[in-house]
């Protein structure tokens, strides 16, 4: 297992060490190994992940922007009237392979086996239910609104309620307390006159009028009924993904601590309009008790920017369990319906999306967050795309003495590339793998002729909704711990990206990314039977070994 | 290119003159290169914002063209454009910027 150099004795891993910091000219990898960083019981793992998806077909038309701006600008638009005519059922939204890679039931590799473009394709005797989370159908959903509304302002009908009660009842995340939060519906002639009279946002599904979410303040733009209903499918797609994270990885919800929330919504009145806070709703509809928490927001960097705190968190001691989650962004449904439709294709943007990690202390078992592997788009690092790539990918290899190679999945913006190809936008993900090859091939640590296969190798076809933070770095995470822990990848790296000039607050551009690897102390060490201690004890001895031949020199 | 842009392009020339603007574009790909360098030659094709109907006719070039490459320090461009040259389809771009001009341009230089 050792290898001789000179008289200095150095284990595997040093010996890597030092040629990569030889091969870079980059002294700083071996201090870290003195200064004993590389210390793996100090990180925190990655236990559980969840995924979710919500299918929103009546939302497209009444909530997205892209829909709800035309009707303001051309009422008697022709786009409009073809809406209805491109909504896929919820039997075609669960059988669409990316949508079954999002929830766990197929790999994103799996996706190669399908000849793009994937909307006419489909998985037989696809599941709603997946082994990361679920996909909802509407119905369900709207009642989910209702239960995790806390001041009464979801009304939904009589008849509907007594319809939907039946599927909330044998769904099997739903706890008594939650069953009991939908109470009894609403007559539909008191909806109608919130909607009329009081600007209630109206509740479809099947293009019916079945319910209404009220105003929460008369004047107060903040609390009107459109930032209410907003920031209520955002809460409940939250809880939705935070309930399916506790069920599928058998965590005791009562051990989580901390929650950091991450969504693209902010929740506040006129006098804070983003005063928060997300995060404690949705632990408090989880059930998590013993747990606080707060909202993160970076646009689509959120998630990365919030992975990385909660690893942090953890190492350092200040909470043990931190959960990780957002909900969906009702406002992106149909943000491309207008191509989709002109290229007569179904609207795919149908879904909200949501997810939820949970970031625990080491167990030895499931892969490690490097906290000590981060990239980070600075002030001062410009926005070029060359800049912004530089920051994000080569600063976390150069702090592990790593090559562009020696991460064996990148999971970067991934956007399904059937949604945003018809719009003009291309295929994301792909660009993102050309942009990390050419810097390869600028480090010198790939030929020009990579480029073309380094996305096969190295990537994944996108298979997220475009839901703005949803598909940014996170969605790989649930697959990421299975091939980590199970062997067949040693090393990730999750780089988010957000626009934050959008905010019009500054003109930067953001980023964060992270290594996750595999936890080599139950692996590795356990297999050689080699501890902490020992290799210590080793090191010891060669420095000895090493200053007696100083001496004798 | 979006309304604040194109009005951003069109409060510059106001101020400065057509013959003293010159838009440079970073743009990903052909087709979205052409459309803002349609948009600042014979007017926004949409007819969605402030430059709808207003032909510019400005000299617009791509990064990734001779035309602006030649003209600045060869180090400096390796360092902030020279991954992104690597990545693109130069030849598809520098074909639709090619036809736009000659089509759009009023300065014949």
């Amino acid at each position: 297992m050792y290898e001789t150099l000179g008289t200095f004795h150095l284990s595997p891993f040093q010996v890597r060490i030092l040629q990569k910091r030889r091969q870079m000219k980059r002294p700083q990898c071996l201090k870290l190994v003195e200064r004993g960083d590389f210390k793996m019981s100090d990180y925190a793992v990655i236990k559980g992940a969840s995924y979710i998806l919500v299918h929103t077909p009546d939302m497209i038309l009444h909530n997205g922007t892209t829909q709800t701006m035309e009707r303001l600008a051309n009422p008697k638009s022709e786009y409009l009237k073809q809406i209805p005519n491109h909504l896929r059922s919820f039997d075609e939204v669960v059988s669409y392979p990316p949508n079954q890679v999002y929830i766990g039931n197929n790999k994103p590799e799996e996706l190669h086996n399908f000849e793009k473009p994937w909307f006419d394709k489909k998985i037989e005797n696809a599941n709603r239910y997946g082994k990361f989370g679920e996909i909802m159908p509407q119905d369900e959903f709207l009642a989910l609104i209702k239960m995790v509304d806390v001041f009464d302002l979801v009304l939904l009908e009589k008849s509907f309620t007594n319809l939907v009660r039946k599927n909330i009842n044998t769904h099997s995340l739903m706890t008594d307390d939650l069953k009991a939060r939908l109470k009894d519906g609403e007559e539909i002639a008191v909806i109608e006159k919130f909607i009329k009279e009081q600007k209630a946002e109206a509740l479809y599904h099947n293009s019916k009028l079945v319910g209404c979410v009220k105003r929460a303040h008369e004047i107060d733009v903040n609390l009107n009924a459109h930032v209410i209903h907003e920031n209520l499918i955002s809460k409940a797609s939250g809880v939705l993904a935070f309930l399916n994270l506790i069920e599928k990885n058998d965590i005791d919800v009562n051990s989580i601590d901390y929650v950091i929330e991450c969504s693209e919504e902010a929740c506040g009145d006129m006098n804070q309009r983003g005063g928060g806070n997300f995060a404690k709703a949705i632990a408090e509809m989880g059930g998590a008790v013993n747990a606080t928490g707060s909202d993160l927001r970076a646009f689509c960097a959120a998630p990365a920017h919030a992975l990385i705190d909660a690893a942090s968190l953890v190492k350092a001691g200040t909470f043990k369990n931190v959960v990780i989650v957002a909900g969906g962004a009702v406002a992106k449904l149909g943000m491309n319906g207008k191509d989709h439709v002109k290229k007569d294709l179904p609207i795919l943007e149908d879904v909200l999306g949501g997810f939820a990690v949970l970031v625990s202390e080491n167990d030895g078992i499931n892969p490690i967050v490097r906290t000590d592997l981060v990239g980070s788009h600075k002030v001062g690092t410009g926005s070029s795309p060359q800049a912004v790539m530089t920051a994000l990918i080569s600063d976390p290899l150069d702090k592990g003495g790593l090559m562009i190679t020696d991460v064996d999945k990148y999971s970067v913006e991934m956007q399904n590339p059937d949604i945003t190809k018809p719009a003009g936008a291309g295929d994301v993900p792909e660009s993102n793998y050309k942009m990390i090859a050419a810097l390869g091939v600028k480090r010198k640590e790939l030929e020009r002729k990579d480029i073309a296969t380094f996305a096969k190798e190295h990537g994944m076809p996108g298979w997220a909704p475009t839901q703005g933070h949803i598909p940014s770095g996170v969605p790989y995470i649930g697959h990421a711990i299975d091939a980590l822990v199970n062997g067949e990848i040693d090393r990730t790296m999750i780089v988010g990206k957000g626009s934050l000039f959008l905010a019009r607050m500054t003109n930067q551009f953001d980023g964060v990314s992270v290594i996750i690897e595999k936890n080599v102390i139950g692996s590795d060490d356990k297999a050689t039977g080699i501890s902490e201690d020992e290799v210590k004890k080793m090191i010891a001895e060669a420095m000895r070994n090493f200053a007696s031949h100083l001496l004798e020199g | 290119m979006d309304l604040e842009n194109q009005k951003r392009v069109k409060d510059l020339v106001e101020k400065h003159g057509e013959e003293n603007v010159i838009v440079l574009l970073g743009a990903a790909e052909a087709e979205a290169s052409g459309l803002a360098a349609e948009t600042v030659t014979n007017g926004d094709p949409t007819f969605a914002g402030p430059l709808a109907g207003v032909q510019l006719g400005l000299r617009v070039y791509h990064v990734v063209e001779e035309q602006f490459k030649g003209e600045v320090d060869g180090d400096i461009y390796e360092d902030q454009i020279g991954m992104m040259e690597m990545v693109l389809d130069v030849d598809e771009i520098v074909s639709e910027m090619t036809e736009i001009r000659n089509e759009f341009c009023k300065f014949n230089d």
